[in-house]
């Protein structure tokens, strides 16, 4: 059964940024957007690269040539060999939709008081009332 | 043929077989690294005049890179310096995780072949062999190193190789497929020459500037898409050339590695050849034989950048033809486009056939033991 897992500080994890942790022996990549936290697995499902060590990047499309447009900057994640791209909301992989899916896992900011109470699994990480966390289901 | 394996199963069997990487990529931390390695006279003509290359662009590449120094954004050494600079981390990374029996080392950059000045480029080959020998091959066993030579000066070449040869721990002369002229003109036969007087394999790894655009005639392209899709039909061309030039034939012991132009071309290369050779055969006479047979006999094929079709049993389709025993797995660890043995060939395989790709081929053509 999916246990809860305080797996870093919120102050780790700053707005933008990516973190890689190991909860019950996998690796697992959080993803800070813009306040919200998210989690997939830390493996690339296409050859197994690390994707908490991949570029945050957006999504550039083109209706015809020489007209761009950017937009859902930092959402995807942009795996760090091949260059595969995931939506780090969901895992999907933006270039194969279809086949491939970098597995997900629910992610979320708790703050140290309701941390404090459980039921969670914290090992060795010390929580203090004051903190927020970030929090996984595995 | 079809061979009815369970991927998993081959997978798991394939963990109890050492492997071989055809390609490796070492580099300089600094150019200062080489300065140990060349002549006082050589490290002043450096310093006062530099780099004058075929190619444009003395300091930079004239195509865009994708990463920053083209590799896997997970092999920056922790120690600073570029990726495939610090051979603790690669064996970190690389060497042990993947238990490699034999890596073969192919060296990209400082560009030696192709300087102006030839003599310059010759001492630049001879430092880069040096630095090889004394900084990877003598400090792990598991490495072996490709000769550097000058193409443009053969008997500086045939002289460097003689040498090395004579120091042992190196597996091949390296050379590229965009030189001055293609590759079988007479000018590079010495080469060959060397290569197999001395047994030892000539292996061809993309690349190489000259100065003309890399689309083969078609002009300068936009994109690095671009440019990475020209490996393969610069491969092509090169391989053409020396067919019907009559290298093989020339030299019958000859052994060449196509290294980095993946593989899923070949099949279709030799079925024109074979058309072209039966038509034009009076303008062909120093070739003897059916070019796919030389495809298939006198070539090994590495297998990365992997091709993907869309139904995996296409590649096996690709590996029968041109044959399970000239198909060697190479990662190009560091570079972005590099392949992990574990996952790069998802297609069913037998043990033989995993063991062959993933080792004895490479062991054969490369004589490693």
């Amino acid at each position: 059964m999916a246990q809860r897992h305080v797996v870093l500080p919120l102050a780790e994890l700053p707005a933008g940024e990516s973190r890689i942790v190991t909860v019950r022996g996998r690796e697992i990549a959080l993803f800070n957007l813009a306040g919200e936290v998210f989690a997939l697995i830390n493996r690339c499902p296409h050859e197994g690269a690390p994707l908490g060590l991949g570029l945050r990047v957006g999504l550039s499309e083109s209706e015809k040539p020489g007209c761009y447009t950017h937009s859902r900057p930092g959402e995807l994640v942009r795996c760090p060999w091949h260059g595969w791209e995931f939506d780090i909301r969901t895992g999907q992989s933006w270039c194969e939709p279809a086949k491939l899916k970098a597995k997900s896992f629910t992610a979320s900011i708790e703050p140290g008081a309701t941390v404090v109470k459980g039921p969670y699994v914290a090992e060795s990480l010390p929580v203090s009332i004051e903190a927020h966390y970030v929090v996984v289901e595995l | 043929m079809t061979v009815d394996v369970d991927p998993r199963t081959a997978l798991s069997a394939a963990s109890k077989v050492r492997l071989v990487d055809c390609d490796i990529h070492p580099i300089i931390r600094h150019k200062g690294d080489l300065k140990p390695y060349l002549s006082r006279e050589w490290q002043g003509y450096h310093h006062t005049y530099g780099d004058f290359l075929v190619s444009p662009f003395a300091t930079a590449h004239p195509y865009p890179k994708p990463t920053p120094a083209l590799s896997r954004l997970d092999t920056w050494p922790p120690s600073g310096g570029p990726p495939g600079s610090d051979l603790a981390f690669m064996r970190d990374q690389h060497l042990d995780p993947h238990d490699i029996e034999f890596g073969v080392l192919q060296v990209l950059w400082p560009t030696a072949a192709r300087h102006r000045n030839l003599g310059y480029g010759a001492a630049l080959c001879r430092a880069i062999n040096d630095w090889q020998k004394a900084e990877w091959l003598g400090r792990e066993k598991r490495l072996r190193g490709s000769v550097m030579v000058t193409q443009e000066d053969p008997e500086a070449a045939v002289a460097e190789i003689a040498r090395c040869a004579r120091q042992g721990g190196f597996a091949q002369v390296m050379v590229v497929p965009r030189n001055i002229e293609p590759m079988g003109r007479r000018r590079y036969w010495p080469i060959f020459a060397a290569a197999e007087a001395h047994d030892i394999t000539l292996g061809c790894h993309v690349g190489g500037l000259n100065g003309y655009a890399v689309t083969g005639g078609a002009g300068h392209c936009s994109f690095y898409a671009e440019e990475k899709d020209s490996n393969g039909f610069a491969m092509e061309a090169m391989l053409t050339s020396m067919i019907f030039e009559g290298v093989f034939e020339a030299f019958p012991k000859l052994r060449l590695v196509a290294i980095e132009a993946g593989l899923g071309w070949v099949p279709a290369l030799g079925w024109r050849l074979d058309e072209l050779w039966q038509r034009f055969r009076d303008e062909l006479p120093a070739v003897r034989r059916p070019p796919s047979e030389t495809l298939r006999e006198r070539l090994w094929y590495t297998t990365q950048p992997a091709d993907e079709p869309e139904d995996p049993k296409h590649l096996r389709d690709v590996f029968d033809w041109i044959g399970w025993d000239h198909i060697c797995f190479a990662s190009d660890y560091p570079h972005w486009d590099s392949d992990d043995p574990r996952y790069a060939l998802p297609i069913a395989m037998s043990r033989a056939e995993h063991r062959a790709i993933f080792r004895d081929n490479a062991l054969g053509v490369y004589r490693l033991s």
